[in-house]
């Protein structure tokens, strides 16, 4: 067993990074970041384009040198790195078993832990898109390693399921790079993405982008040769006879992305159906004490800079933990999701040990024109907010006030939910 | 007057616009929740501006194969497939740091393209 | 033009079989494979089942060579270090009216000569197989019943020939054979090859190779099977294979865990025209959802990770068909090897071996390596173990497919290995890297890189998905020419 350290934090993407700052920040003088790739910045090393870090530093950064500005950060001392390094087990007693070439297989005990393992891209065959299974049919987040570290195409003629922002950033990054477009559907009636990457990248290049649309077959045998898209039904169910066939040699799929929380289950810990990611309280801890989570680990983010935010209130709670000053729970309210309001991160929250202003982040389930977002405190409206628009592509949040769940005794539950505005 | 209708980029807010245009002038913004919407829409009715990235393959290098880049500034959006395209055949040599040029003055914009990662 | 004693046509479970068979012989021995790898037809798109032997019809070649493939099967894959597990197998019957056809499985059974064999009902069914469907009555249950890694078992008998001295040529395909004098002449789209006798393994298309040298005409008829593939996070729902009565089309559907881990629902049953369609459908995706729960129940379909189908080369006659045309001499068909066709594999082998014997009359050589060692695997390796593969080899520390923790050292190894990979999918179905829950998306450049490295003759943007046509990228950036259609 190596020796150990206050806070061992598995991930090296923003999420890490900025959970490693803020605990450092905090005090913490024995942090590590494990890694697996051979570079810090996780997945925003091949985000090339440009609309990152508004929020964080005031200025449009390209994922790249928004992931340098952390790492400079990190680097600058008080943090450890194992770079090249795959974490394969956690126990639940916080012992972190990784593996390397350099350092074969090393065990690691840490008072306390940060999940920021990020997230995977859903893949063609969960969708069980029938016809065959040849080259050419990438995940967009593979095609934009591809074009953007490798420097190669997978594609000339390319058409795009889905409309999450990876495929519509790679719509184009593939026009961009020499290839064409022919279209972008969506199973949804809605964009999965952000409304400016539906202006930028499609129709910046008059990329049509087919709301109420899927794929319904591919074919080709050794490569794609064309896939039959179809308009679907309210229940999303393709209508025959409206299917046409847009010969192409590439596929690219953005249809969603899944926490990964595979290491996550092997500590014990409790997930949510809905997020796919941990269950967690008001300090971001999970259901094993003193297991942190933040990032797209624990619910998919919109934008990293709520991840860099979400990470470092990870980071600073994970320090008092180590410390020994993050008191005890004395008890948990639970969040409830309803009415539109599909889950709420933290899922509960004690009262006492919240900080004075907690933000609770959540996503609604469809696309809501006028509506307002109301908070209750066990049947008591607390919070009516009037947005005018909400779509499930972006993440919402609101702030809960100390004050007023304290004021509030033997507070059973806080309920989200959309009303008329 | 003519009046069209935006969707403001600068920021994820995605603001819906409404601008009121006339003479090649623009005469008002509406929907725009801070003052880059407005600055947006002026731009965007007139001159509509991108930043436009990319990446170079790079020799020498421990760490990539490719540097990523991007135009220093906004450039015109129609220069936009012109300045990638004039990246063709481009490699830079390591060590490359983040913000060295990379070419100068892409697609005779002014603006030159610079690198996003060190390599 | 290369003179071989036997030309074996197809690198399939049954061609591989053969061919080691017969490296057991003073023979030179060539295989003819269309394809870029072992492994590419029907073998890697099946059950990946060791049928107990109940269910083939008592007296059929079938039967006698199911019986004789389990007995066979447990000492092969531990001498090829195959992955082999006894789980045992479970028909379940839903119907108290077809309670009768149970009892005429387990007749069949033991005419068959298959031990242990019983059937189980109600309580002790759902003690046994919890997740077993609320409908089922009784189901029989065949201990003996075994699920085994076809494309391990494939390549390893494949590989163990080649050490002893087999060659293998691929991207070959036949089209044309004829005989002279007593010599075979086969036309391939890679040159001519004689043969003083040929092994017809080409499975769905067996008969067009029959059919080019016997009057006596042969039909396959491609029986499509299709398949749903689910993560390993729901690999242990069911603990047996669990089959449902036979009907008319088949086996049914059956449950299964595989030897990777994963469940595996399927397959359908459908005759079809085209040999070359092993592309899935909705309608048989649905059909597989749709009659999977009737045994077994609560099956997480959102833990899908993938879809396939196959082609079972099906004739009218339901039997396999193995042995000397007599119209054509030394052409021996080892033909319409359908279900349980994996299982009879080594016995298939073994009686093609004797056939080709009484053509030739070879003489054993004393030299034949019996064994190989596959590579070792580190996804469910105790820490221990893993730890002793690093210090042998640090390559075993880099994690390359996370989700089936598959190392650099495991896909190096694929690759130097006799008849090693040259495409993504050859890796995939000699290590498991790409078969995770991220489906490639994540390993498909970091296994690319490797190839790379590791083949001189193949550069980075010539790497293939499953060989030639299948390439995974069309260029550099930029170097496009601009958009357009192909």
């Amino acid at each position: 067993m190596t020796n150990g350290y206050d806070i061992l934090i598995i991930g090296g993407g923003p999420a890490g990074l900025a959970a490693a700052i803020a605990a450092r920040d905090a005090g913490c003088a024995s942090i590590l970041v494990v890694e697996r790739d051979c570079e810090l910045g996780g997945i925003l090393n091949q985000c090339i384009h440009n609309g990152f870090g508004l929020i964080t530093f005031d200025e449009e950064l390209t994922g790249p040198e928004y992931a340098a500005r952390f790492e400079e950060l990190a680097r600058a001392g008080g943090i450890d790195f194992m770079l090249d390094t795959m974490v394969i087990d956690i126990s639940a007693d916080k012992v972190v078993t990784a593996v390397s070439r350099t350092s074969g297989m090393v065990r690691i005990r840490a008072k306390a832990i940060i999940l920021a393992m990020g997230c995977r891209e859903r893949p063609r065959g969960s969708l069980n898109i029938p016809g065959y299974r040849p080259a050419g049919i990438y995940s967009a987040g593979t095609a934009q390693r591809l074009v953007n570290i490798e420097g190669f195409m997978p594609g000339r003629e390319v058409v795009i399921l889905g409309s999450g922002d990876i495929g519509l950033i790679m719509a184009r990054r593939m026009t961009l790079e020499g290839a064409h477009v022919a279209c972008v559907a969506e199973l949804m009636p809605y964009s999965g993405g952000l409304k400016r990457n539906i202006v930028q990248c499609l129709d910046d290049f008059g990329i049509p982008l087919l709301l109420s649309h899927t794929v319904v077959r591919i074919e080709g045998k050794k490569r794609v040769e064309a896939v039959i898209i179809a308009e679907v039904d309210g229940r999303g169910k393709p209508i025959p006879g409206t299917e046409t066939a847009y010969p192409c040699d590439t596929l690219l799929l953005s249809v969603g992305l899944i926490p990964e929380n595979e290491l996550s289950l092997s500590a014990g810990i409790g997930l949510s159906p809905v997020t796919r990611g941990p269950v967690v309280n008001e300090v971001l801890e999970t259901s094993v004490e003193g297991i942190f989570a933040a990032g797209n680990v624990l619910h998919v983010h919109d934008l990293v800079d709520y991840v860099s935010q979400e990470a470092a209130a990870a980071g600073r709670n994970a320090a008092a933990y180590a410390r020994g000053v993050l008191a005890g729970s004395a008890g948990a309210v639970p969040l409830t999701a309803e009415d539109g309001i599909r889950y709420t991160v933290p899922q509960t929250i004690d009262p006492v040990r919240m900080p004075e202003e907690l933000i609770v982040r959540f996503r609604v389930d469809n696309v809501y024109e006028d509506r307002s977002v109301s908070v209750y405190f066990d049947g008591k409206r607390m919070q009516h907010r009037k947005r005018s628009i909400l779509a499930p592509g972006e993440m919402e949040q609101v702030k809960l006030k100390k004050g007023d769940l304290v004021a509030s005794p033997d507070l059973k539950e806080i309920v989200f939910k959309l009303e008329e505005a | 007057m003519e009046q069209i209708h935006l969707t403001c980029i600068r920021c994820p807010r995605g603001c819906q616009l409404d601008v009121k245009i006339e003479g090649g002038g623009v005469l008002s913004v509406v929907g725009n929740a801070c003052k880059r919407g407005e600055t947006y829409a002026q731009a965007e009715a007139t001159n509509p501006l991108r930043v436009a990235t990319s990446s170079v393959p790079v020799t020498g290098s421990k760490l990539a194969r490719m540097v990523s880049v991007k135009t220093a500034g906004d450039i015109p959006k129609a220069k936009v497939l012109e300045a990638v395209e004039s990246l063709r055949g481009v490699t830079v040599e390591a060590p490359i740091a983040i913000g060295d040029v990379i070419v100068r003055d892409a697609a005779g914009t002014g603006v030159d393209f610079i690198a996003t990662r060190r390599a | 033009m290369d003179a071989f004693d036997v030309v074996i046509i197809g690198a399939g479970v049954s061609g591989a079989a053969c061919a080691r068979e017969l490296s057991k012989r003073k023979l030179r021995i060539g295989v003819l494979e269309r394809e870029e790898d072992v492994c590419c037809g029907t073998s890697k798109a099946n059950s990946a089942i060791v049928h107990a032997g109940f269910d083939a019809e008592p007296g059929t070649l079938m039967a006698e060579l199911d019986v004789r493939g389990v007995e066979l099967m447990g000492g092969l894959c531990a001498d090829l270090d195959v992955d082999l597990d006894n789980i045992g197998s479970l028909v379940v019957c839903t119907a108290e009216e077809d309670l009768p056809k149970l009892e005429e499985l387990l007749a069949r059974g033991r005419k068959n000569g298959v031990e242990p064999l019983t059937i189980i009902y109600g309580d002790e069914l759902r003690a046994l197989e919890p997740n077993i469907a609320d409908g089922a009555r009784a189901a029989l249950w065949a201990p003996s019943a075994c699920i085994v890694n076809p494309f391990q078992l494939t390549w390893a008998l494949a590989e163990n020939a080649r050490v002893n001295g087999v060659e293998f040529f691929f991207n070959t395909e036949v089209i044309g054979i004829a005989q002279d004098d007593g010599l075979w002449t086969i036309s391939t789209t890679r040159g001519g090859f004689a043969a003083r006798a040929v092994v017809n393994a080409a499975g769905v298309y067996a008969d067009a190779l029959h059919n080019m040298v016997s009057a006596d005409t042969l039909e396959i008829i491609p029986r499509r099977g299709q398949y749903l593939v689910l993560d390993t996070a729901a690999g242990r729902h069911v603990s047996h294979t669990v089959f449902q009565l036979p009907t008319k089309y088949g086996k049914g559907v059956l449950v299964t865990p595989t030897t990777a881990g994963n469940l595996l629902v399927g397959p359908t049953a459908e005759d079809i025209a085209d040999k070359e369609a092993t592309d899935t459908t909705a309608a048989g995706l649905a059909e597989v959802l749709a009659k999977s729960v009737l045994s077994v129940k609560d099956i997480p379909f959102h833990e899908t990770i993938t879809s396939f189908s196959g082609l079972r080369a099906h004739r009218k006659e339901h039997d396999f068909l193995i042995g000397e045309l007599p119209d054509a001499p030394g052409f021996v068909d080892c033909a319409a090897i359908e279900s349980p066709g994996l299982t009879a594999a080594p016995a298939i082998g073994e009686m093609v071996a004797g056939i080709v014997d009484g053509i030739l009359g070879p003489e054993m050589r004393g030299d034949f390596v019996p064994a190989r060692r596959g590579i070792p695997a580190v996804e469910w390796a105790c820490d221990e173990d893993w730890e002793a593969l690093i210090a042998e080899d640090a390559a075993y520390g880099h994690v390359v497919c996370r989700c089936r923790k598959v190392t650099e050292a495991q896909i190096v190894a694929a690759i130097r290995s006799p008849l090693g990979a040259r495409s993504l999918d050859g890796i995939k179905r000699r290590t498991e890297a790409c078969m995770g829950r991220c489906q490639a998306g994540f390993c498909t450049s970091k296994i690319m890189d490797i190839l790379d490295r590791e083949l001189a003759d193949l550069a980075y943007a010539e790497i293939t998905k499953a060989g030639p046509g299948s390439e995974l990228l069309v260029g550099r950036d930029k170097e496009l020419g601009g958009g357009g259609l192909l």
